[in-house]
């Protein structure tokens, strides 16, 4: 692992990564496949560092924090899961979680915002609850951007509930994070007046202030990182702040420039492999060299239309920060892994 | 709805019971069957649905079915190679296709907002039709609620496959499914619309428009006290106007709803459901394999699609490593070093795959499976379908 870290995250710290310390709500997208929540859930223990309390949330009623974090599903409630990434020079945080569900998030906001007594009984009892948290269009969303809203500027309203340093989001797909996070867009010709409309334009201020980040995950293939490209414009259009794109599940990097031409070309020294095998003992036959040959040729081509999304995504303008594949999979262990990485690269 | 009948439960193909080596999915048989008429595929995103559901479609084409394919959101791409890449919601031939089996394939790509304007036209009169589509409220359902998409897919599927059975121009219809957040969503999308036309709330805030002053009950009056104070009384002026309008269609929607869901039921209807080998795309597929057989959905099978290609030969990762390590210590830049690596690395990934894939059939042992290894490159022509499609095929 030690290798791979340096290869992937010794990239100096960007400039823009450096000046945002001042973020408080980092939000984290990605298309279905390319490890958002790892990333959001690497980014939350990456940022719990010197004390720092982190509030990691999810709100798209998967669990996927409980099976990431190895813990009972989490219920509606702000509960600490794992200690930060410790730095060199001091004492770990916490990572926190929540799942936010758009009904108790209602209900939370009625109890918090409106003494509403007999009649926010009466609203579930008439099945207004489940209708705006299903149905009403876009409700579901103010609902859940509110609760995260909540999170990041507490206010007196809700006594005793902790304060935290920074909270990440585990937000929806790249396909709809833009229409997600303009909850006013979403609101617009519903509610022009009222509480509702003003409670979003509140949430607005923050998503459109530079204390909020949209980060978004992608992998070195050519949809994934069209839809990051299109996701970035669609963020631009309506001026929500673009924050870094996290390449995950980079390829090894076991073979120098020389050697993949060469792979690919099917040009590679066969006699000489062979020799370097005998030499250190592995018993080969034509077949081995055969498969070695033939997965050299093989990454060779994946790695070419790796470089080629690389340069696209290079062409978007943003801070770029890489993570190695796991080809094991993911675990509690490999989060503390990639969190490194992400620190390394100056992200958390 | 739970006590229907099962029309057909299990693979199609037969099953090697007590191994976790799953039975194989015979996929040109289920094309071939002319007692296929739709395939569905469905799974979480991003592990190539819309690819699979191409593929699937050109295959029956070229193997001599008259095949229409409706896709949600494909590459642009491929979308562009497909000649479908204008959104007119009406499927279109696709050129290339070799027809010398006597097949046919027309694709088409969901417009989903114009799906629903087209049912509200083709249910109401052109006046209310048009207050019904000038409403705030139908511009945001039709447009942005989860679980539209959803829901026209399976009323455009329903047309289709209706204007097929009157006029015989298609005899297999392949569905994707849209990007839902979770794939159940859109078996869950026809039930929600169905639960929303007969709740209380509707019932509420028809009342007053209905009339019988009887129905101002005091509860009433507090929860719509209540949504004034919370949402503004023009929200809810809004809200009320929109179901009023909306009241004439909701019969004729429900019994669209129910037709739907009757018609995936069918056996002539096979789900096939396509996975990623990994862990979270694997569960999505798990709980959709149950929930298809809680419905009396008939399952075709599982794809498990970009799958790692196995190493070749004996050497295990373990023992790649050590020697790299070894040829590495002599010559950092070893070029033998960095391909024991490259062939440790694949044996993990395939390993790991083959122990996900293995959990699944140990719970699901009957669902029938064909593994479909990654392609270097993304598809986005016919050439790539159809590589694609043989690899579906077993070849």
């Amino acid at each position: 692992m030690s290798t791979r870290k340096q290869e992937f995250g010794a990239r100096a710290p960007s400039a823009a990564a450096s000046a945002w310390s001042h973020v408080r709500l980092h939000v984290v997208t990605g298309k279905g496949g390319t490890g958002k929540s790892t990333v959001a859930a690497a980014l939350a223990l990456a940022l719990a560092s010197h004390g720092r309390n982190v509030l990691l949330c999810e709100v798209e009623g998967r669990q996927g924090i409980a099976r990431m974090f190895d813990v009972d599903p989490l219920p509606y409630e702000e509960r600490r899961i794992a200690s930060g990434l410790p730095r060199a020079d001091g004492l770990p945080g916490h990572v926190h979680a929540l799942h936010i569900d758009p009904e108790s998030a209602l209900m939370e906001y009625l109890a918090m915002y409106y003494k509403l007594g007999r009649a926010g009984r009466a609203l579930d009892r008439f099945g207004v609850i489940e209708f705006a948290t299903t149905i009403a269009p876009g409700v579901r969303d103010v609902l859940l951007t509110g609760k995260v809203f909540e999170a990041v500027q507490r206010n007196s309203r809700n006594k005793g509930a902790t304060r935290y340093d920074a909270v990440v989001l585990d937000a929806p797909p790249t396909g709809r994070i833009a229409q997600f996070l303009n909850v006013n867009g979403e609101l617009a010709g519903l509610a022009k007046v009222g509480p509702i409309k003003s409670q979003a334009d509140t949430v607005m201020t923050l998503f459109r202030s530079p204390r909020t980040l949209v980060h978004l995950v992608t992998v070195l293939e050519e949809m994934p990182v069209q839809e990051t490209a299109d996701g970035i414009a669609e963020l631009r259009s309506v001026g929500l702040p673009i924050g870094g794109v996290v390449v995950n599940m980079v390829r090894p990097r076991d073979l120098a420039a020389a050697d993949l031409a060469a792979a690919r070309a099917g040009t590679l020294d066969r006699a000489r492999v062979a020799a370097d095998l005998e030499s250190v003992g592995v018993a080969h036959d034509p077949a081995l060299l055969d498969g070695l040959l033939a997965e050299a040729a093989d990454h060779a081509e994946r790695r070419a239309l790796e470089d080629a999304q690389r340069e696209v995504v290079q062409g978007l303008g943003v801070p770029i920060f890489e993570l190695a594949r796991e080809p094991a999979g993911i675990d509690l262990g490999s989060l503390y892994d990639l969190a490194a990485e992400l620190r390394e690269g100056g992200l958390g | 709805m739970a006590s229907r009948p099962r029309s057909r439960t299990g693979p199609r193909t037969t099953g090697s019971p007590g191994t976790h080596e799953p039975p194989v999915l015979d996929v040109d048989a289920l094309l071939d069957d002319p007692g296929t008429g739709i395939v569905v595929c469905t799974g979480s995103g991003g592990v190539g649905k819309t690819t699979t559901s191409a593929a699937l479609a050109l295959r029956a084409a070229e193997r001599g079915r008259k095949v229409v394919v409706l896709t949600i959101d494909p590459a642009r791409r491929l979308a562009q190679s497909m000649g479908i890449e204008e959104l007119d919601n009406t499927p279109r031939p696709v050129q290339g296709v070799d027809t010398a089996a006597g097949g046919r394939l027309d694709a088409m790509m969901l417009d989903m907002k114009r799906t629903f304007d087209e049912v509200v036209l083709s249910q109401a009169t052109p006046e209310k039709a048009r207050q019904i589509l000038e409403n705030p409220f139908y511009v945001a359902l039709s447009s942005s609620f989860a679980g539209t998409q959803e829901y026209m897919a399976m009323e455009k599927l329903g047309q289709i496959h209706r204007a097929a059975q009157a006029d015989g121009s298609y005899d297999l219809i392949v569905v994707d499914t849209p990007p839902s957040r979770s794939a159940l969503d859109f078996l869950d999308a026809p039930e929600r619309l169905s639960s929303f036309l007969d709740g209380r709330f509707i019932r509420l805030l028809l009342a007053p428009a209905r009339g019988p002053a009887r129905m101002m009950t005091a509860g009433l009056s507090l929860v719509t006290g209540a949504l004034t104070k919370v949402l503004g009384a023009q929200v809810l002026r809004d809200m009320q106007t929109f179901v009023t309008a909306f009241d004439t269609l909701f019969g004729g929607f429900r019994a669209r709803a129910e037709k739907t869901f009757a018609l995936l039921q069918n056996e002539r209807t096979a789900f096939v459901v396509v996975a990623a080998p990994e862990p979270d795309a694997l569960r999505e597929a798990a709980y959709f394999v149950d929930r298809l057989s809680e419905d009396a959905m008939p399952l075709a099978g599982l794809v498990v699609n970009r799958a790692s290609p196995s190493p070749t030969g004996a050497l295990s990762a373990d023992e790649a490593m050590a020697a790299a390590s070894r040829l590495r210590d002599a010559d950092p830049s070893s070029l033998t070093a960095g391909l024991l690596r490259l062939h440790a690395d694949r044996s993990r990934l395939v390993e790991r795959e083959a122990r996900l894939r293995s959990r699944f059939t140990a719970a699901h042992p009957d669902v029938a499976t064909t593994v479909v290894p990654a392609l270097a490159g993304d598809v986005h022509d016919l050439e790539g379908l159809r590589q694609v499609g043989a690899l579906l095929a077993g070849g």
